[in-house]
């Protein structure tokens, strides 16, 4: 045993010793190197493999990965990309409120929110559902005794009310915990974002959601050259690939700036329903109103403390 | 107590005095003179409300400067069918219309402006001051950006809008819309590869 430890490997004049876990790093290395088709044995297939976490990326390195999607994605759409990193901005944390006395169930924000964001039009992807509730019925507890696919000439229905669901931001995430190769967690600004080079899709995130937030790339995204929205956000709206999860990031690319935009599907709401801004800013539309109005969380007994907040302005 | 102070009071003393007897005089048995005409003030005044940054009302093409027909028409206040140009608020009217006729929101002498309750005129610009007068909480509601629609900047420049922008005056209750296509069901789902026509269009089109 000892002996087979203090064995060295010499090769190109370093030495090393060859252990258990020098000779398994090599195997794996190797083994890798095999997986990858013959046929496309590009550079940029090599370097995505070997693309390293986006936190633990140097600058450099992070300008090489953004240059060659960058690359990649104006060749697929032809139209000139952008994808941007901007950090968290400094001592802010996102919230966002959604009024349910005003939803009409109109379903704008859900097609705001799939044209900014670039999500597959075939197989779909929603990240906001809309779900209808007759009137007096039980439901925060019973969201199973919601409709989603309702469809009637107008909205709102008569004896119904609506519930938009999306990611809730938790500050403290369940999908977060389970990931086992940490490709999403919580960002300094409160968002969950999700790094879609590391995603495996085992979906154990989605498992763990108790709101249905997250969505699987079941197949191929497609979307049309013309839909495509090529200002987008390393851990946002960029294209994603077959295989990884996604969700809503209140739309990275737009809010992190100074000044930030507000999220698509605030903006598209015919009724003025949805609220976005600073939780730490006293002076924020979102402070305004966890302050002088009838707040609630979803499912709150479950400890998540989600940054998302319903309220009732009447 | 020094003399100027002492002066002070004893004036205060008399005016009181003076007052009170002729407050007694005027309860005799003169018939009280008729509630003054209520006129309103010339110049407008400055309100303490922000200038929000809004779009330009929503007017019907053709239809502002009012006085460009008005300013040659007797002012007509009876209620009564309107005709004309204004043909679809009388079919429509239904905001408190049992309390309300024009000349309550519209200035019969300027029908460029607007006119508050307490007389003063505001400008269609900032209509927001004349419907606050009756949904105090809503227009606070409004001023924290609460209530209404906000678009720009979350940190930075927001664009706000009128009430008006998204309730008819006349009629401000929102109508029922068409709600856009609900998901489709996963079990339906084809997994298939298609060419760029092929792929469904987002079914939200031009909407902003």
């Amino acid at each position: 045993m000892e002996t087979a430890m203090n064995k060295k490997s010499c090769h190109n004049n370093k030495c090393k010793p060859l252990t258990r876990r020098n000779f398994l790093k090599g195997s794996v290395a190797g083994a890798a190197a095999l997986a990858i088709p013959v046929g496309t044995s590009d550079a940029s297939v090599w370097e995505s493999f070997f693309q390293k976490h986006f936190t633990e990326m140097s600058k450099e390195e992070l300008a090489r990965v953004i240059a060659r999607l960058e690359k990649k994605y104006s060749n697929k759409f032809n139209t000139p990309f952008t994808v941007k990193t901007t950090p968290a901005l400094p001592d802010t944390l996102f919230g966002y409120g959604l009024d349910l006395s005003r939803c009409i169930g109109c379903r704008r924000c859900v097609y705001a929110c799939v044209r900014e964001n670039n999500q597959s039009r075939d197989p779909q992807i929603h990240y906001i559902t809309v779900l209808e509730f007759q009137k007096g019925e039980k439901w925060v507890s019973d969201l199973e005794e919601s409709d989603k696919y309702y469809n009637p000439d107008t909205v709102p229905e008569e004896g119904y009310f609506y519930m938009p669901v999306q990611c809730q931001q938790c500050e403290n995430p369940p999908c977060v915990k389970v990931c086992p190769t940490k490709a999403t967690w919580k960002e300094p600004d409160g968002i969950v974002v999700i790094d879609y080079n590391w995603c495996i899709g085992c979906r154990y995130c989605m498992a763990a959601c108790p709101y249905g937030a997250r969505r699987f790339n079941w197949g191929e995204p497609q979307v049309r050259k013309e839909e495509i929205n090529p200002q987008t956000h390393y851990l946002g709206n960029r294209p994603r690939y077959k295989g990884v999860v996604e969700k809503c990031t209140y739309c990275i690319q737009r809010t992190r700036g100074n000044p930030g935009r507000y999220p698509a599907c605030v903006e598209i709401c015919p009724v003025g329903a949805r609220k976005f801004g600073n939780l730490l800013d006293p002076k924020s539309e979102i402070r305004y109103l966890i302050e002088h109005k009838r707040v609630f969380r979803l499912k709150e007994e479950l400890n998540t403390s989600p940054k998302f907040y319903y309220f009732f302005a009447t | 107590m020094t003399n100027p102070n002492k002066l002070a009071i004893l004036l205060t003393f008399a005016l009181t005095i003076s007052f009170l007897s002729a407050g007694g005089h005027a309860t005799g048995s003169e018939a009280p003179s008729p509630p003054k005409k209520f006129e309103a003030s010339e110049t407008p005044r400055e309100y303490e409300t922000p200038k929000y940054f809004v779009p330009p009302p929503p007017f019907s093409e053709g239809i502002f400067p009012c006085s460009d027909c008005h300013s040659d028409m007797e002012v007509n206040p009876e209620r009564r069918e309107l005709e004309d140009e204004h043909v679809e608020i009388s079919e429509i009217f239904n905001h408190a219309s049992e309390q309300r006729w024009c000349l309550d929101c519209h200035n019969p002498d300027d029908r460029d402006k607007l006119r508050l309750a307490n007389g003063d005129l505001v400008s269609f610009e900032e209509s927001y001051n004349l419907c606050g007068q009756c949904h105090g909480t809503i227009f606070r509601d409004w001023k924290a950006g609460i209530h209404g629609k906000r678009t720009g900047e979350w940190n930075g420049k927001k664009q706000y809008r009128l009430c008006v922008h998204c309730h008819n005056p006349h009629s401000p209750k929102f109508k029922p819309i068409k709600p856009l296509p609900p998901p489709d069901n996963p079990l339906q789902t084809k997994y298939k590869k298609l060419s760029d026509e092929e792929i469904p269009r987002n079914p939200l089109g031009n909407i902003q």
